[in-house]
């Protein structure tokens, strides 16, 4: 006893000392690169070590439909993984601008560190059809670390004998679903596995899409079915019509004992907690598309401190800001010197020289907001400045 | 030079207003064919510049490690030039302009980025791209118009100090981020202020400025020389980070120089700028303001595209790799308004630029009126004006005015004789 404090004691000695040392390293280091940082350099040979900015290499690309792609991702030494059912904030360069968008990850986590998303290519969108057609290997993008609240519970990966679970997937509200499967019964060569830890589980999944072959990851669905692991109720819109989700009973005879999961558009998920709550089942959503923005011509604007004016489609955020009582930025007040430029949180503005339209939606546009110049821009629909 | 307005022939006389907002449309044409073109070519070419700056810069402070060996000396110093001046001219210079801002790269952003420079970027976007650019050669509003230490512009009274202005502007051009630095924070005029009467604002950017340029010293002249003394190279990296500093500042100098001071470029009058300038207006003062520097591709590289300088005061927030093709589209403009496109070699502008320097720190019409006979006697009333009081000095001024307008008649009607 008597011997082992003065060890400590020197123990804890050099462990204060290296961090001193390290921490005298670091400023020998952030003063020889002056107006930089290590880092900036560091990324230039090593963009994916421990303590960088978190991003990752896209690894392959697997076509799943025609219009769909699995993008299997190596993120960086910090990535802090993911549980099943977790969304990934993914930024990516488009015809060189930073896109930012949300993607459910679609394994659960892997023995290779890799990540992968799936991706539908849906009309207009820009990231979309940028991720399935046009990404190739090698490219780097930006990752925020996973997060999400539609996870299978606790009680249920761990919990009692048999747990009874309903999956309503439409559309690409099937990828975090797979990702929830895929972790619980790993697909090998020998086909399906149903490892222990999910034996207990009793699972239905109804998966809305327009039609069979646009629909991603119905292989997948059908073999876990075919392997018994699953029950699947594939409804077609071209076969079956629109899914009526008062008929949900129908289709699963013991909704009642069931905990229900569902992912998809907006509508099919109000339809879906109206008639769970009619009937007080459980009921846990996910939705990723916000709700569609407004475009037109001014509208209001309302900023970080809380003040809000409403704006015609020709006044200048600037003057409206400053005619809220705002303490905004400013420079030359005609687009030249950018010492207006302010984050954009939310919402549409237009350039006043040639009507080009930015929109910034939460969660979709980078953390910090677009940045936009107030000098030249109007509101074109409701906005939230962030000064 | 001479204010627009004040100049025997205006040589913008000959547009109607209807001429030069059909100019500014026309303008604003070629500038929306760029921004509709603009994209993963133009991300991809300054995230190359950036890394290839930043690998250049790295390798050369490497080299300097050991530069008590000659060679490495050489090498590192040169090296470490070329990606200061790269740092400053083509990336710094542009991505504080917002030129970059489209990519959405909070990294690569005019709001987020610090050059190597003594100047803060905070000041110097101030000074730079609100009241330079704006303001754009407007007497007694665009101070970068002899940085308000030179004269260079016979609108600008003459007085004694600027004999001395040929020294200043060479002093100037080897310190030149220090002297941009003080400009940005006005110092002269701050300094002449009594100390309690100075704004927060300028005691918050010097406290900035201040710890900027203690950074940047102890980088230069610290940190990398102490960590070259195992090698004993302590000194010569000194010597190679100075003389990097002073090849970076007098190019850099040299350049800018060449943007708005050569002879025949355009200056204006405060007065006769109207209080709400249109848009073709403001083109127009930029066409005519601004100098273009001609050359290799290198060479525009080198000077951060700043040779581009007529195309970069129309369109400043454009990518730098595009000003090269916007310039013939401009040109053709500038021929259809007939207009002065004001472009020549590196060596061309730069001795224009610096006889311009040397011409206005004599007073108006001094070296018209001078010959080699008269000599004492001119030499005689600079003495006395530059000794006199302000009456003594705008007496002789106004002889001297005189004189060389009767010399101008007298040259214009031999002409006509002979003719």
């Amino acid at each position: 006893m008597s011997s082992s404090v003065p060890l400590l004691t020197s123990a804890t000695r050099r462990r204060a000392g290296s961090t001193t040392l390290r921490a005298r390293l670091e400023r020998v280091a952030n003063a020889a690169v002056t107006p930089l940082v290590p880092a900036d350099y560091l990324d230039l040979f090593n963009p994916l070590r421990a303590g960088a900015e978190l991003r990752g290499k896209v690894v392959a690309v697997t076509p799943e439909t025609a219009d769909a792609a699995t993008i299997v991702i190596r993120p960086g030494r910090d990535w802090a993984g993911h549980v099943p059912g977790q969304y990934v904030r993914v930024g990516i360069d488009v015809d060189g601008v930073r896109q930012w968008r949300a993607y459910s990850l679609t394994h659960g986590p892997r023995p290779d560190g890799n990540i992968s998303i799936t991706v539908k290519a849906v009309p207009e969108g820009v990231v979309s059809h940028h991720l399935v057609h046009r990404v190739r290997v090698g490219t780097l993008v930006h990752l925020e670390q996973a997060t999400g609240e539609f996870v299978l519970a606790p009680e249920v990966t761990d919990g009692p004998a048999t747990a009874k679970l309903l999956f309503v997937t439409a559309g690409s509200g099937v990828t975090p679903v797979v990702g929830m499967l895929r972790n619980l019964f790993p697909v090998t060569d020998t086909g399906v596995v149903r490892p222990a830890r999910s034996a207990h589980l009793d699972i239905t999944v109804v998966h809305v899409a327009p039609s069979r072959p646009d629909s991603i990851f119905i292989r997948d669905l059908e073999a876990l079915d075919a392997a018994g692991a699953i029950h699947l109720v594939a409804r077609y819109d071209d076969v079956h019509g629109l899914l009526d989700v008062d008929t949900l009973g129908d289709l699963v005879p013991d909704l009642d004992e069931r905990a229900t999961y569902a992912c998809g558009p907006g509508g099919l998920l109000d339809a879906l907690e109206a008639h769970h709550a009619a009937r007080d089942l459980v009921l846990y959503t996910e939705q990723f598309r916000p709700a569609t923005l407004v475009v037109g011509e001014g509208g209001a604007v309302t900023f970080a401190g809380g003040a809000s004016v409403e704006t015609d489609g020709s006044t200048t955020l600037l003057d409206a800001g400053e005619s809220a009582g705002v303490l905004m930025p400013s420079g030359c007040r005609m687009g030249v010197c950018f010492g207006c430029v302010v984050p954009l949180k939310e919402g549409s503005v237009r350039d006043l020289r040639n009507g080009e339209l930015t929109t910034a939606v939460p969660g979709e546009t980078g953390p910090g907001g677009i940045r936009i110049q107030t000098c030249i821009t109007a509101a074109a629909g409701p906005c939230h400045l962030d000064v | 030079m001479t204010v627009v307005t004040k100049k025997d022939q205006n040589p913008v006389a000959h547009l109607t207003p209807e001429d030069i907002e059909q100019l500014g449309i026309e303008l604003d044409a070629i500038r929306q064919e760029v921004l509709d073109t603009r994209g993963e070519r133009d991300a991809a070419y300054i995230r190359k510049v950036i890394d290839a700056q930043r690998k250049l810069e790295l390798g050369s402070r490497a080299v300097l490690l050991a530069s008590a060996f000659p060679p490495a000396f050489v090498v590192g110093t040169i090296g470490l030039s070329i990606a200061k001046i790269v740092e400053n001219m083509e990336i710094g210079h542009n991505v504080m302009h917002g030129q970059w801002d489209w990519m959405r790269d909070p990294k690569i952003h005019s709001t987020t980025w610090e050059w190597d420079n003594a100047s803060t970027a905070e000041g110097w976007k101030h000074s730079h791209n609100e009241v330079h650019h704006t303001y754009t050669n407007i007497v007694g509003k665009d101070n970068d118009l002899g940085y308000g230490i030179m004269r260079v512009d016979e609108d600008q009274r003459w007085v004694p100090m600027y004999l001395a202005q040929p020294i200043w502007n060479f002093i100037n051009a080897c310190f030149f981020e220090y002297g941009i630095a003080a400009y940005d924070l006005e110092l002269g005029k701050n300094l002449k202020t009594p100390k309690d009467r100075r704004p927060e604002s300028f005691k918050k950017a010097a406290r900035a400025t201040l710890g900027k340029i203690r950074k940047q010293m102890t980088k230069d002249y610290v940190v990398h020389p102490l960590l070259s003394l195992p090698t004993g190279s302590f000194l010569p990296t000194l010597a190679a980070n100075f003389t990097a500093n002073l090849v970076r500042n007098v190019w850099s100098h040299s350049v800018i120089m060449c943007g708005h001071f050569p002879e025949g470029v355009e200056t204006y009058e405060k007065a006769a700028i109207p209080e709400r300038e249109t848009r073709g207006e403001w083109y127009l003062r930029q066409m005519l303001g601004s100098a273009n520097i001609s050359g290799s591709k290198a060479m525009h590289f080198m000077t951060g595209n700043l040779s581009h300088q007529i195309e970069h005061h129309l369109f400043p927030d454009l990518p730098s790799n595009r000003y090269a093709e916007v310039a013939p589209k401009v040109q053709a403009l500038f021929e259809k308004y007939d207009l002065n496109y004001h472009s020549a070699s590196l060596p061309a502008q730069v001795y224009s630029a610096w006889h311009k320097v040397v011409r206005l720190s004599l007073p108006n019409g001094w070296l018209e009126t001078t010959t080699k006979e008269n000599l004492p006697s001119q030499l005689k009333m600079l003495w006395a004006m530059t000794t006199g009081d302000r009456k003594v000095r705008r007496v002789a001024q106004l002889r001297l005015e005189q004189q060389a307008r009767r010399l101008r008649a007298q040259k214009k009607a031999d002409v006509e004789r002979v003719a």
